[in-house]
């Protein structure tokens, strides 16, 4: 029972987390529309490997939401919510692989996050013009897959083991 | 314990570079394969709002359902967005346009400015 509160207060504390990084985020300039370093996707790699898919997902899915909320609006909402789902599934699934090491996981987080708001966008705008932008978007996902890959390897091996129930 | 990181590192560079190749090829072939067009089609929430010469300068004030405004102009054979009523304004940011399936997005009026060739339409 104190076991699982504590967790419940972490997955809090890491969710919190998440919030600030997407909202530190907005402040740092975007090279082209929809290329981001998806900082709030560290504290995502984080909880994957510590505490397993189910709190990632939790703590991803409230990100989003509240993030949308505060921030964003119903569309934005849209997006984040494809580009989250379809990235933690990705990475769940690569993870259990046990072939790449976080960086690996976290690429193709990223590219399936920009792959999954672009189809979105596809149908939400009925054109399949945007669809060009998929390469740009896919090299873009993978410098920044990199990026979160690194920093979520570095939390990992700084931040205390036994801290999570799973 | 060493060995085995390292072997997962190397897994990650193919894959990372598998990924860069794919993406790449994709995007010179986007490139390769667009000619300069010749008309630039407005669409707003997937309908055609209006198809305009791509030489002959022109500003237009394109109204959207929800109130808001995008204002493309014209000018030299590239169009691109100046104004626009949306709060991120990417669309202004992007480049100007010239050549065919080259496309200037703007989400929150859900306003696609593209180029076309003529002879495809």
């Amino acid at each position: 029972m104190k076991q699982r509160t504590r967790t419940l207060a972490l997955l809090g504390m890491c969710t919190a987390a998440a919030m600030i990084l997407s909202y530190v985020e907005s402040f740092i300039p975007s090279l082209s529309p929809g290329l981001k370093i998806g900082l709030p996707n560290i504290v995502i790699v984080f909880v994957l490997y510590r505490a397993g898919w189910v709190s990632a997902g939790a703590v991803s899915l409230i990100r989003v939401v509240l993030t949308a909320l505060s921030f964003g609006s119903m569309l934005s909402l849209a997006y984040g919510l494809a580009g989250a789902v379809l990235s933690l599934l990705v990475m769940t699934l690569l993870r259990r692989t046990q072939t790449f090491s976080a960086v690996g996981v976290s690429v193709a987080g990223g590219v399936a996050h920009n792959t999954a708001q672009i189809c979105v966008a596809a149908v939400v705008m009925g054109t399949r013009q945007i669809l060009y932008y998929l390469p740009i978007l896919m090299i873009g996902g993978t410098v920044a897959g990199i990026l979160v890959g690194i920093a979520g390897g570095i939390l990992l091996a700084r931040l205390p083991q036994t801290r999570f129930a799973e | 314990m060493a060995k085995k990181l390292s072997r997962k590192r190397r897994r990650d560079l193919w894959l990372i570079g598998g990924i860069l190749l794919i993406g790449g090829i994709a995007l010179l072939l986007t490139l390769l394969l667009r000619t300069p067009g010749d008309q630039v089609v407005v669409e707003v929430n997937g309908k055609v709002w209006g198809t305009y010469d791509l030489y002959k300068d022109a500003e237009i004030r394109i109204e959207t359902e929800n109130g808001g405004y995008n204002i493309l102009a014209i000018a030299d054979g590239f169009a691109a967005v100046t104004h626009a009523s949306c709060p991120d304004k990417l669309c202004v940011h992007q480049h100007k346009i010239s050549r065919s399936d080259e496309s200037i997005i703007c989400l929150p009026n859900k306003v696609i400015v593209s180029i076309v060739t003529g002879e495809g339409e």
